[in-house]
């Protein structure tokens, strides 16, 4: 096994490079193509497709175009695959569906030519912006979603603009999930250092008995955690009753779907992910430096500011950007105990995948959220000169 | 210098009650009476245990992760120890880029993984089967074995194998007499942090596991997003006890 010993590495190591390869980042590859690739229209109408890539983009595409676009409709009805289609162009422009639907049923009926028997079906097709809408969809490659990802579109002559005021959510949403991952941050910040430094400064079986008790929600599931919110912010639930009780309330009020109950169960299912690299860094911190200044007559506070603090920093950094990093992404906890209006990029996310089949939009939202992530990671790196894997 | 101030000892002592407390509260609820939750609880029972054993959706949910998590477990723990080893054994350049890369599942957005997946897995037939979900959380679950292995390994002294192969054992059997007595906490501790990985795991189960397949954080959730009973708490309270059992069986693999 010696003699050839980098042979042997790379047989044992390829087996789960392989399973990495196609299960992990095969797949984001393909997010990120999706983010960039429009093949509904070509794969849908490929005779239109092609006809309209020659057109000039002056006034009207020739007839040609014309008629393929009405039998190409009629077939992809027939075939029952014309919902991607118009789906995809309904969602650069409302009515579109309606458009292509009426067309691909009055297909059969319509004559050549269709330059004229088309408009006269709809004057949609009379307008120049709606083939030039559809010739841009053709692909192969777009940037509608990541434009719309954040609020941007294109008008039908190419030029980038803002959308709508009242389609506008997705700046506002980034921001809802910047401001309320950084809420978090901090809380998980401000709480836990005490704990961290606690652990490091007690003497076993104690500090081993704080880090146990760290350890054991770090260890129980996220969902369970948040389940435990839910249950216990019910309006008949203990929270309410306590604050009763204590005469801080005058009657329960509604707790589940607020904002207030996202920040608090996010911040407290993170919170030990924010302690552990925290500790980890005092844990090794050499104890002389705090006894030196001790000696020399430095108080607690002293102390705390100029030698614990200072030190502390790259697990702070570290405990910081972990927990940053998986606030941002984070989908349980705010799908479970929040509004509607709580909501992070993550939910929005599930709710293209799974009610809109919007694979375009989510796949955007997953590269701006995925550069988010890079950022957290590369600003670590940067200030603590440290990789994420390192940290704790 | 004398202990830790007793403010920093007050304020840790505060955070932790505040970080086990909705655990704890749970537990004691889960054996609440009625449905309606009062705490301090009015009586005991355990209704909602038996609910919980004799219900079949979550009889069901229950088999159905104890399966998942055997099959990632088993996977997870073969393929992460079979890379670590290689990792360590192997110097060669770009190591490093090798462990980050193993590890990147780690710190990707679950979210995005789970949409990838969910993406590739449809466009190959694998989304809503139980291979597809076992692979999920393979790759989710594989860099805990990886990183708990490679740390049993640092310690692990190579002249031992050395030794054993100058004495003319073949590298097998210098592996499981020499190699395999001494990483083996490392390995069991990675194969339990692989099976409560997959135990827990939701947001990939979410996107990944077909109509019939719910596991137990699959169940619970649709329980709260449906009717809510109690029996939630019961489920949650086995869970945590798991968890439990979990941090003791790697705390006493690490301390050997």
């Amino acid at each position: 096994m010696l003699a050839r010993p980098k042979l042997l590495a790379a047989a044992l190591l390829a087996p789960l490079m392989l399973l990495l390869a196609g299960a992990f980042l095969l797949p984001v590859a393909v997010t990120l193509a999706t983010a960039v690739t429009d093949r509904e229209v070509t794969s849908s109408l490929p005779r239109t497709a092609a006809l309209l890539r020659a057109w000039d983009g002056k006034e009207l595409p020739p007839e040609p175009a014309f008629a393929a676009m009405a039998e190409e409709l009629a077939a992809a009805l027939e075939e029952r695959r014309i919902g991607e289609v118009s789906q995809r162009l309904n969602f650069e422009r409302t009515g579109m569906r309606a458009l292509l639907l009426r067309t691909a049923r009055a297909g059969p009926r319509l004559s050549a030519p269709y330059a004229a028997s088309l408009p006269a079906l709809d004057p949609a097709w009379a307008d120049p912006a709606t083939w030039k809408l559809i010739r841009r969809a053709a692909g192969p490659v777009t940037s509608l979603y990541l434009l719309r990802a954040l609020d941007f579109t294109r008008t039908p002559d190419g030029e980038v603009q803002a959308v709508a005021p009242d389609q506008a959510v997705f700046r506002t949403l980034f921001l809802r999930t910047l401001w309320v991952s950084l809420q978090v941050t901090l809380a998980c910040v401000l709480l836990g250092w005490p704990v961290a430094a606690a652990i490091a400064a007690l003497r076993p079986p104690w500090s081993s008995a704080a880090l146990f008790m760290v350890l054991l929600p770090f260890w129980s599931s996220v969902l369970v955690r948040s389940t435990a919110w839910f249950a216990l912010l019910q309006r008949e639930g203990p929270v309410n009753q306590a604050l009763v009780f204590l005469g801080l309330l005058d009657a329960p009020i509604q707790l589940v779907g607020t904002r207030a109950a996202v920040l608090l169960a996010t911040a407290h299912v993170l919170l030990p992910v924010a302690i552990l690299p925290m500790a980890g860094v005092m844990m090794r911190l050499d104890p002389r430096h705090a006894q030196a200044a001790a000696s020399l007559g430095a108080g607690p506070w002293l102390r705390f500011r100029r030698i614990l603090l200072p030190l502390s920093l790259p697990g702070v950094l570290a405990g910081a950007a972990m927990t940053f990093l998986l606030a941002v992404g984070f989908y349980i906890t705010p799908a479970l105990v929040g509004g509607e209006r709580d909501q992070l990029v993550a939910w929005f996310i599930a709710q293209f995948l799974n009610r809109d089949v919007n694979w375009g939009m989510a796949a955007a939202l997953s590269v701006y959220l995925l550069l988010m992530a890079g950022a957290v990671a590369a600003l670590l790196r940067l200030f603590t000169g440290r990789g994420l894997a390192s940290a704790p | 210098m004398k202990g830790p101030h007793p403010l920093l000892l007050v304020a840790a002592a505060l955070v932790l009650a505040f970080l086990l407390a909705p655990m704890l509260a749970v537990v004691v609820l889960s054996f609440a009476p009625t449905e309606v939750l009062h705490l301090p609880p009015r009586g005991l029972s355990l209704r909602w245990y038996r609910d919980f054993l004799t219900n079949d959706r979550w009889v069901l949910a229950t088999r159905n992760s104890l399966v998942v998590g055997t099959a990632v477990m088993v996977l997870a723990t073969l393929l992460g120890s079979m890379a670590a080893l290689g990792l360590h054994l192997g110097r060669f350049r770009g190591r490093g880029v090798i462990l980050a890369l193993l590890t990147l599942p780690m710190v990707t957005p679950f979210i995005v993984t789970a949409a990838s997946m969910f993406f590739a897995f449809s466009l190959v037939g694998l989304a809503s089967t139980l291979p597809g979900l076992v692979l999920g959380h393979v790759v989710v679950a594989v860099p805990f074995v990886v990183i708990s292995v490679l740390a049993s390994l640092s310690t692990f002294d190579d002249g031992l194998l050395r030794a054993a192969a100058s004495l003319g054992a073949p590298p097998w059997m210098a592996w499981q007499r020499v190699l395999l007595p001494r990483i083996w906490p490392g390995i069991a501790a990675g194969a339990v942090f692989a099976f409560a990985t997959s135990l827990d795991e939701f947001v990939i189960t979410l996107f990944l596991a077909g109509p019939g397949q719910f596991t137990l954080p699959r169940q619970m959730y649709a329980n709260v997003r449906e009717y809510m009973t109690p029996t939630i708490l019961a489920a949650s309270s086995l869970l945590f006890l798991a968890s439990f059992l979990f941090l003791l069986a790697t705390e006493a693999l690490r301390k050997r």
